[in-house]
This record gives structure tokens, C-alpha cells and sequence, in this order.
């Protein structure tokens, strides 16, 4: 129809970015959120390469060298460069092998908590109104109502004490937020037209929760599954310090922060060495989740 | 109208959404039929149930809205009779829809092309290859420029007149009988309404569609469609074909309607209006919805509400119908 806009040829040059290009060009401009990923990737190395880097068995017992001070001269023929604890494991490779368990531990826990939020804020979202939402949110409800660490510590004390049972508990403590941030993605998609033309189209509701509106709800649930990363790593670290989680001997970083509470005064590396890897994890992880966010959401864009 | 039984038959159509323990009636006692090929303009302003009718007929309308009707029919077929996935099975290739607002009538996550392939993958089978030939024909059918670039393109990259092209192709994608526009050119600028427009018909045209145009621009009506229901508060106040509505409007509702139009209006210093506003749910007249607005209101009009009437070759909901003798 009006020939003289339609007929002059775009410029191909102009071909738009795809999307996780995009991404990445927004991350980038975060330089916080770089140095995050870079420390995560450290980490991550770590924790796959752990019994190659690590200098020692992360249990094996020097006796003649507990709590010995960091340095690089040999006792013993041994180095010990983050020093000994205080029955004289080396502390750089319980540091090294308690970087895999970190990333197990926020790995399982915010993988069973992001599937389970995802369900259940699901059916909150497309049931809503009906019982089923009611049973849901209420639920949810409660569970926020309690202190996150206290619930975790029932969970555990009705579990059991150990790793696994701290994982499911730090899985039960986070659900609420994944069901929440779901649900409230999902009644904003579910308002607009492109949903009504997939029902109109003979989209049943599984389709159209999984296929139609899921994708479109992914970019908060990323970005609150990376920052649940931390969390979880934190609050295994408390359980663990509690002697909840973890049990001796496992190289797990609260529990060695409990482990060696009664030296705090007199060897200050056994507290503050997991006590720093906890921290720079957790900041890695922050870092990285706040770069994600900034670089997907749209109204952040230019 | 028509000999042929129509395309869709709408026989009194309701649509309430309880609301504490009142209801609120969003479609009131709606009936009308469109023919294959018909162009059918649903006029009236926000909240006068355009939309809701559509969606009903679709069997959109959600929880906690009940719908009831003597019948509904598609083609010859019961739609209330079967069920919601049976409804849409059958509705999914036959009637296409097109939303007022283009900018959220995409799916966002996925590429133009992959939204056009699961379209057309509805009602034919076919290789991606096909698929893919076919959605570049669509593009191109619908008037975009360079399509073959636009395939790979998410729906955020659009302009709102190239979404609501894509949208048109997609409804269209099945070769559907009906197509069903609820505003398709409200949230474009004014001369990509025109194209939009003008590009609609001709599909309708060209692929003898019937097409219900719903809008609340009178002027894009009296360009395009046969036959206009103008609809108030839920309940349709006049009923007839283009030419008639716009030379004569029988109900005081369409002549206010027509008196507000910009183009009526030329050399006067203020537009003309109606005072008031649509009644909602708990301030619905006793009698004619119109009575607290019209400016020929009598006794009889606040008393009982009036039925659609025969006015010449109109229907129009008045006991005292614009340019002819009272009902009795």
C-alpha cells in the first residue's frame, strides 16, 4: 500500500543481537558482576579439580602439628600454608574440598526449592481464586511467618542431623519465595493477550503453563535462584556450626568454624579462614545474581 | 440477512460475574448472527461488553464468570454442547482472533517464526521446511517489509503496527472462517490504522472471511462493516445495517454516539457528549440502562426497561425510537 516505506531495503547490518548475546553485553557492563563470575569459576574449578589441587587428605591428622600458624616453612617435611587445626589437618585442603560441598549443597537445595516453587507457584498462578491457591499461599504463608533458620532447625531436628537433611531442610525454608515470585510472574503473564491467543489456539492448561507462560517467567526466577545459592550456602554453614549438618569429619565450612569455636582466642586462622571463604562465596554468588538481574530486567535497559 | 443459516448464531447471550452478593451482568440478553463473508461492526464504549461477548464465544470467558445462552452456534454446531477442549479444538482453526494491545499479544520467549510454524502446525501437518515457506508467505501476505528477516525476529523488536501484522498473520494462519478483531487498531498511530485497516479488509475480501470488528471508532465502522450492533452496558441497543445506523440511527444512544464524532462536529467549539457514565454493577437504572443519560427520557423509560423493538429496518431498544411513531 504505501509503496515508498515498504520497498526501500533495511540495511542488514542492522540484524538485532540474540538474546543471550544481549545478555551477556548487559552483564558485562556490571564490573562487580564480572569479578563475581570470575570468583565463581574459581570456584567451581576448585571444587571439580579438589583431590588434584588440594596438598593433603582433607582428613588425614598431622599429630605433631596441630594448630599450627600459617606459614610456608616445612614442620615436619609438611607445609602447611593456611595452617593446621586442632588436630593438625591441613586447612587449605578442608578448605578446598569444603568449596564442592558449598556448591553441592546450593546446587541440591536450590535445585529441589526452584522445581518445587516452580509447581506449586504454578498452580497458585492458573488456579486462582480456587482452593487449590488458597491451600497453596496459606501454606506459604506460615512458612514465612517462621524465622527461616528456626524452621530449617525443625526440619532438621524432625530429618536428623546430617548433610542430606540439611540440604531438603534449606530446600523447605526457600520454597516460599520461589512460590511466591512464580506465582506473582505468572497472574502478570496470564493478563496478557498472547496467552488468550494460545487458549483460542487449543493450548490446554500444562501447555500453557510449561510451554506458553514458564518461559516468560524465568528471568526473576534466575536471578532469585542464583542469590538462593548464597542463602543456602550461608544457612548450611549455621546448620552446620549448630552441628546440624555436616558431621565431623566432613571438610563442610560452618562445621569446621564450630569445630574450632574454643580457639578463637588463640589461633585466629581455624575461625577466620572458613569464615572468609563462606564470605567471598556468598559475595560471589551476590555479586553475580545482582549483575543478572540488572542485565534482565528489561526496565533497566536502555 | 442472509438464507444460508449463519456462520455464528448467538442466541441471548449472558455473561454476569458474581461480585459479593450481587452480580455484575457484563453481557446482557445478546443475540445476533453473522454470515459467512459478513463484516460485522460491534460498537460502544469501555464497559459496554465488546470484548467479553467475544471471549465468550470463544469459551474464555474464566472462573468465577458464568455464561448461559439459548444457543451458540459455530456452523451448525453446539458450542455449548461440547467441551472446553473440544470447543477449542474445533474454534483453534476456524476463528482467529486479533487483541487490541500488540505489544503483549506475542509470546514474548519465542521468535516470530516459531510462533507462525506452531500455528500453522495446527491444522496442517507438514515439514519444518514447509512450515517455515508458509510462514514467510503469510509475512509477506500480511505486508511486511523485508519478512524473511522478521522470521527470525522476538516480538520485542517489533514496532506495534509490525506485531499486530504478525498477529494477523497468525490468525489467519489456519485459513479460519471467522476472524474476531477486538480493537485491532486502538493502540497504533493514525496512519497505521488506516493501513492496518485497510489491510484487514483486504484479507477478509480476498479469503471471504466473515470479520467482527469490534471498536469503539464509528468512524472505522461506517468504513468497513455491513452491519453494526451497537452495544450499551452490556445489552445490544441497536441493531442495523451500516448505511441505515449512520443516516438513521434509531435509538438516542447511536445518535449521541454519532453527534460525538469529530468529523460531525466541524465549525462547533466544544465536542459534543453524553454526561455520565456506563452503569456499573450496583447503580444499574430500573429501567432503560440509557434513562439517566438520554436527553429524551420520560416517565415510561424510568419505569421498564424496553425490549428490542423493530424500528423500519432497524432493531433498536427504545420505546421512543428516533424518527418514528412510539412503541406502543
Amino acid at each position: 500500500m504505501s509503496t515508498p516505506t515498504t520497498t526501500v531495503a533495511t540495511p542488514l547490518a542492522l540484524a538485532p543481537p540474540s538474546p543471550a548475546r544481549e545478555l551477556w553485553r548487559d552483564f558485562r557492563r556490571n564490573r562487580g558482576a564480572v569479578i563475581g563470575l570470575v570468583v565463581l569459576g574459581l570456584l567451581v574449578f576448585c571444587a571439580v579439580f579438589a583431590d588434584l589441587i588440594s596438598p593433603y587428605d582433607p582428613s588425614e591428622q598431622f599429630r605433631d602439628a596441630a594448630l599450627r600458624a600459617p606459614s610456608l616453612s616445612p614442620v615436619g617435611g609438611h607445609v602447611f600454608v593456611l595452617g593446621t587445626d586442632p588436630v593438625g589437618r591441613d586447612i587449605l585442603s578442608r578448605l578446598i574440598h569444603g568449596t564442592r560441598l558449598s556448591l553441592v549443597i546450593g546446587l541440591v537445595s536450590v535445585g529441589l526449592s526452584l522445581s518445587g516453587g516452580v509447581l506449586l507457584g504454578l498452580v497458585a498462578g492458573f488456579y486462582r481464586g480456587r482452593v487449590a491457591e488458597y491451600i497453596v499461599m496459606r501454606l506459604m504463608d506460615v512458612m514465612l511467618a517462621l524465622p527461616s533458620l528456626l524452621l530449617a532447625v525443625a526440619v532438621v531436628a524432625v530429618l536428623g542431623p546430617g548433610l542430606a537433611n540439611a540440604m531438603y531442610a534449606i530446600a523447605i525454608v526457600m520454597l516460599p519465595h520461589f512460590v511466591r515470585l512464580t506465582r506473582g510472574a505468572v497472574l502478570g503473564e496470564l493478563a496478557k493477550d498472547y496467552v488468550q491467543a494460545s487458549r483460542l489456539a487449543g493450548a490446554g492448561t500444562l501447555r500453557l503453563m510449561f510451554d506458553t507462560v514458564l518461559p516468560n517467567c524465568a528471568a526473576p526466577l534466575i536471578v532469585q535462584a542464583t542469590l538462593g545459592f548464597s542463602s543456602a550456602i550461608l544457612d548450611a554453614a549455621a546448620l552446620g556450626f549448630l552441628g546440624l549438618g555436616a558431621q565431623p569429619p566432613t571438610p563442610e565450612w560452618g562445621s569446621m568454624l564450630a569445630s574450632a569455636l574454643e580457639f578463637i582466642q588463640s589461633a585466629w586462622w581455624v575461625v577466620t579462614l572458613p569464615g572468609l571463604a563462606i564470605l567471598v562465596t556468598v559475595l560471589a554468588f551476590n555479586l553475580t545474581g545482582d549483575g543478572l538481574r540488572d542485565a534482565l530486567d528489561p526496565r533497566l535497559k536502555r | 440477512m442472509n438464507a444460508a443459516p449463519a456462520l455464528l448464531e448467538v442466541d441471548r447471550l449472558t455473561v454476569e460475574f458474581p461480585a459479593g452478593d450481587t452480580s455484575l451482568v457484563a453481557v446482557d440478553d445478546v443475540s445476533f448472527a453473522v454470515g459467512a463473508g459478513e463484516v460485522v461492526g460491534i460498537v460502544g464504549e469501555s464497559g459496554s461488553g465488546k470484548s467479553v461477548t467475544a471471549l465468550s464465544l470463544l469459551g474464555l470467558v474464566d472462573e468465577p464468570g458464568r455464561v448461559h445462552a439459548e444457543r451458540l452456534a459455530f456452523a451448525g454446531r453446539d458450542l455449548q454442547r461440547m467441551s472446553a477442549a473440544e470447543r477449542r479444538a474445533l474454534l483453534g482453526g476456524e476463528i482467529g482472533m486479533i487483541f487490541q494491545d500488540p505489544m503483549t499479544s506475542l509470546n514474548p520467549s519465542f521468535t516470530v517464526a516459531f510462533q507462525l510454524m506452531e500455528a500453522i502446525a495446527l491444522h496442517e501437518r507438514g515439514s519444518r521446511r514447509a512450515r517455515r515457506a508458509r510462514a514467510l508467505e503469510l509475512l509477506k501476505d500480511v505486508e511486511i517489509a523485508d519478512a524473511e528477516r522478521r522470521l527470525e525476529v522476538f516480538p520485542h523488536q517489533l514496532s506495534g503496527g509490525m506485531s499486530q501484522r504478525v498477529m494477523l498473520a497468525m490468525a489467519i494462519a489456519c485459513n479460519p472462517r471467522l476472524v474476531i478483531a477486538d480493537e485491532p487498531t486502538t493502540a497504533l498511530d493514525v496512519t497505521v490504522q488506516a493501513q492496518m485497516l485497510a489491510l484487514l479488509l483486504r484479507l477478509q475480501r480476498e479469503r471471504g472471511m466473515a470479520l467482527v470488528l469490534i471498536t469503539h471508532d464509528l468512524g472505522v465502522v461506517a468504513e468497513v462493516a455491513q452491519r453494526v450492533l451497537v452495544m450499551y452496558a452490556g445489552q445490544i441497543v441497536e441493531s442495523a445495517t451500516a448505511a441505515e445506523l449512520f443516516a438513521t440511527p434509531r435509538h438516542p444512544y447511536t445518535e449521541a454516539l454519532l453527534a460525538s464524532l469529530p468529523e460531525r462536529n466541524a465549525g462547533n467549539r466544544r465536542l459534543a457528549s453524553l454526561a455520565g457514565v456506563v452503569p456499573g454493577a450496583y447503580d444499574r437504572p430500573a429501567g432503560c440502562l440509557l434513562s439517566p443519560r438520554c436527553p429524551y427520557v420520560r416517565d415510561r423509560c424510568r419505569a421498564s426497561r424496553p425490549p428490542l423493538f423493530a424500528v423500519g429496518a432497524s432493531l433498536a431498544r427504545c420505546y421512543y425510537p428516533l424518527g418514528a411513531p412510539p412503541q406502543p
